[in-house]
């Protein structure tokens, strides 16, 4: 599983994970996450990069309850796509809350967290979950 | 020139500086930025003593904090650190020091600081680094960067104390070890700030009161011994110390801030200083928290400086293990108010929790594994 | 140009093969057709294998060049063909542009995946694959979850309740039962569906495809190589053959409850074949889990959108139905060895049209269609198959 163990794919993601940097296209106003060079639903690539709203609302959302591997010891864990304040949808893991009382339309907050580590001995990889907004 | 010693015999006998310094230091710092950050899992000591001693053990705090599994000293300073420079109203790209004072950072090598930094989209010029002094690193992380400022080497500069503690299981330390951060936005001085940094003291000796050794999980303590000799010795001294060459009394501060180990403690350390409970009441969190370690004293600043009015006078004084205490005298400025709204308060993360059992506290700090 | 004939059609039965390698899989599947198709080895000129997770389960690439050496005939072109769960699909879709282009007359494809080497974490770690690993894995979401998501917005946008959409994984394991190739040839009610563990809310362990091996493949020949095969009352065309693909990301598309690429790819096959929907005599789709399922037939015209989980309770999906579906057990109850699943629906397709189906016979079986779905409808393939004696 070497994929798991690269350090430099981590490094290379890690500014639009940590700061959630998504897209917005200059030519049909869709925003998306994460940034990328071109826009997916109008294929121009007038695209700018842009630090995505830290609030938004459960889109859609599941119980993982039998994870892949490297997240084995977290399930039963929930997952979402989340949309933000400004339209954009982010998928995401939802945290600080139990399975049973996520609901569509919840209103939440973008929080900094661990998503995996790379073994014992591995690097750690940090990214953006979501929690009940205040 | 001191002439006041504070012994028991020649092993606490003060040393006294080089300097005559029988005065107050000209301004050095101001806080324009504070902000604390509390996991949101609670266990109860009761529940802790239920497991180890079927309820024998008396509680030196009511609850303490648990990290979530996602949790760690790096995410939980992040969002301290995020809380000060909200209220500190700056441009994430100004700042250019990132001190974090932590003795449970997640790796033995590879600073927080930078990851942390570049979350938070600080200046990559930037003086970064974290810091080791027990539950003192956080205050000296404070210290530290009101130096950076004062000498005009930045502008801005984030000063984190942040701890996931690590309690042995059915130690004594376990029952008060939780975890926490806060952390301040530091700049030059002015009126427009939420607080001035007037004066600050570090005294240091070296005493072996609480340890870990390399490679350890859990550290090592020397119950009675980690009492007069080292806390109470090292905050005595260093807040007389700090009285002494600013000529302040008790009755000037309107808060005083302990580090707080355990509810008692703080208690004593003020009343033999001459303190009042009232004084103490809003910098003492630990009944609810636990132990923060680097950010005991710092979080209960932070919830002084949430309902602090201009013109009032704060100290806080640290102990970290080793040993040593830092003092710090603030006196509150008019843009506190201002501020205050800018991001959650102390007492919200201090008030909203879900409490847990032992078995899932076992899994949240990692010892079940699966 | 030439028009392209199924010559040979071959497959293992799908399960958990404990003492079949990848390898043994393939060459079994790939002698099977190369026989049913009444030929030798040495008439094969280019093999395609579609398989999406060797390396990272085996450890093994470069499966075409092995093929080739393992049927005795190297030198042959060969390739693998991976689109996720497509590849089977997409295999057979090179194939048909190898034949139809005229550079070969005689093209072996064969799917083949072998699930059952890894443990059940590591083979969702694989699955997951098929999706946006940076983004999406990274975030903890398995391949049920993603599909829970659609199941969740297709119950809510047509106010369908699951347990008619779960009626699909009943449907298939009733033909499974007349199967005997299929991994589950039982039958099973729709109690126990809604009974089994939840996987990822609301999907149900009994409404996912489980996890097999397997490898089936087809002869592909053009009408020069007719003349020698084996003699038969029965020919059958791939008529129709083609792949779309769709918006990456879930996440990304506008409306989760349809697939692009499914309504794209179908549209194309159905002009290449020269036929609408209704000429359709039977179907098989795509249900890894049973939403999907339901959500295929309504992109392939069968039903309008919405509409499709109608077709379960009023028993259209039946072999004597209007839309007879899955007719051989489908994904859920014969198997769903990922990148063979492709191969194997076409397998399906033809043992109707040639009229040896057995209990799952379609009375008078003209048109089949294949519909081989990549990721959550990343890539779709379609191929329409024709009797034409």
């Amino acid at each position: 599983m070497s994929y798991l163990r690269s350090v430099p794919r981590v490094w290379r993601e890690r500014r639009v994970k940590y700061q959630l940097i998504g897209g917005r296209c200059k030519d049909c106003g869709r925003g998306f996450y994460p940034y990328r060079q071109i826009c997916p639903a109008c294929g121009s690539a007038n695209v700018e990069q842009v630090k995505l709203p830290e609030r938004g609302v459960v889109e859609l959302f599941t119980v993982v309850r039998t994870p892949p591997a490297e997240f084995a010891q977290y399930a039963p864990y929930v997952v979402a796509i989340v949309r933000l304040e400004d339209g954009t949808l982010v998928p995401a893991q939802l945290t600080d809350v139990e399975l049973d009382e996520v609901y569509e339309g919840m209103e939440v907050e973008a929080v900094f967290r661990k998503y995996r580590e790379q073994g014992p001995s591995g690097i750690i990889e940090y990214g953006i979950k979501f929690r009940p907004a205040r | 020139m001191f002439n006041k010693t504070l012994t028991f015999n020649d092993n606490l006998f003060y040393q006294g500086s080089f300097y005559e310094r029988d005065s107050k230091m000209p301004p050095l710092a101001s806080v324009v930025g504070w902000g604390a950050y509390i996991p949101i899992y609670r266990i109860e000591t009761a529940e802790i003593s239920r497991i180890h001693t079927k309820g024998g053990e008396k509680a030196p705090v009511r609850q303490k904090s648990v990290p979530g599994f996602d949790e760690d000293s790096l995410t939980i300073a992040f969002e301290a650190a995020k809380n000060a420079l909200r209220r500190g109203r700056v441009d994430p790209r100004e700042v250019e020091a990132l001190y974090i004072g932590s003795e449970s950072p997640p790796y033995a090598v590879k600073p927080s600081a930078t990851v942390i930094a570049e979350a938070l989209g600080l200046s990559r010029r930037l003086y970064g680094i974290d810091m080791e002094f027990a539950c003192k690193a956080g205050t000296t992380a404070m210290i530290s960067v009101a130096g950076l400022v004062n000498s005009g080497i930045i502008n801005y500069g984030l000063a984190v104390g942040t701890d996931t503690a690590q309690g042995r299981p059915g130690d004594e330390l376990e029952y008060t070890a939780g975890a926490g951060a806060a952390a301040f936005l530091i700049s030059k001085p002015g009126r427009d700030s939420a607080a001035t940094i007037e004066h600050v003291v570090s005294y240091v000796t070296d005493t072996p009161d609480f340890w870990r050794r390399e490679g350890e999980k859990f550290p090592m303590h020397t119950f009675r011994f980690t009492g007069e000799p080292a806390y109470f010795h090292h905050i005595e001294t260093a807040a007389r110390m700090l009285m002494e060459e600013t000529g302040l009394k008790p009755s000037d501060f309107s808060h005083a801030v302990f580090h707080q180990p355990n509810v008692k403690f703080p208690q004593r350390v003020g009343a033999s200083l001459g303190f009042r409970p009232e004084q103490l009441k809003l910098g003492l969190l630990c009944n609810e928290i636990g132990n923060t370690y680097a950010a005991s004293s710092l979080i209960g600043l932070t919830n002084v400086l949430d309902h602090a009015k201009p013109g009032e006078r704060i100290l806080v004084v640290s102990f970290g293990s080793g040993a040593g205490s830092d003092a710090i005298s603030l006196v509150v400025e008019d843009g506190i108010e201002e501020r205050r709204g800018l991001a959650p308060p102390t007492l919200y993360y201090v008030n909203r929790f879900r409490v847990i059992d032992y078995a899932t506290y076992l899994r949240c700090r990692g010892f079940i594994e699966r | 140009m030439s028009r392209v004939y199924v010559a040979g059609v071959g497959a293992t039965r799908i399960n958990e093969h404990w003492d079949k390698s990848l390898r043994d899989l393939m060459v079994e599947a790939s002698l099977k057709a190369i026989n049913d198709a009444g030929l030798s080895r040495r008439d094969i000129e280019a093999i395609f294998v579609g398989n999406m997770s060797s390396g990272y389960l085996q450890g093994q690439e470069h499966l075409g060049s092995l093929l080739a050496t393992w049927l005795g005939i190297p030198g042959v072109a060969a390739s693998k063909v991976e689109a996720a769960c497509a590849s089977g699909g997409a295999a057979v879709h090179n194939a048909f542009l190898a034949v139809r282009s005229g550079v070969y007359d005689c093209v072996l494809v064969v799917g083949v995946e072998k699930l059952t080497d890894a443990v059940t974490s590591d083979a969702t770690s694989a699955l997951i694959m098929a999706e946006d690993q940076e983004y999406i894995a990274f975030t903890g979401f398995s391949f049920v979850a993603l599909n829970a998501l659609v199941y969740r917005a297709y119950m809510k946008k047509y106010r369908a309740r699951q347990e008619e959409i779960a009626s699909f994984a009943v449907h298939d394991h009733k033909y499974a039962v007349n199967n005997p190739l299929a991994q589950y040839p039982r039958p099973i009610s729709l109690e126990e569906v809604m009974r089994s563990p939840v996987v990822a809310d609301p999907v149900r362990l009994l409404e996912s495809a489980p996890l097999g091996d397997g490898s089936a493949a087809l002869v592909l020949c053009s009408e020069n190589k007719l003349k020698e095969l084996r003699d038969r009352d029965v020919l059958v065309e791939l008529a129709g053959s083609s792949i779309s693909t769709e918006i990456f990301s879930v996440h990304d598309r506008t409306d989760l409850t349809t697939i692009g690429a499914s309504v794209k790819a179908s549209r194309k096959a159905y002009a290449m074949a020269g036929v609408e929907p209704k000429d359709v005599d039977v179907v098989e789709v795509h249900d890894a889990f049973t939403v999907l399922g339901v959500i295929h037939l309504e992109d392939l015209g069968f039903a309008e959108k919405g509409a499709g989980w109608r077709l379960l309770s009023e028993g259209q999906l039946e072999k004597d139905g209007d839309v007879p579906t899955n007719t051989m057990g489908g994904l859920k109850a014969q198997g769903h060895p990922v990148g063979a699943t492709g191969v194997y629906q076409i397998y399906d397709v033809v043992a109707q049209l040639r009229g040896e189906a057995g209990k799952n016979q379609v009375d008078g079986a003209e048109v089949g269609l294949a519909q081989n779905v990549g990721g959550v409808g990343g890539t779709v393939t379609v191929h329409i198959l024709r009797r034409v004696r």
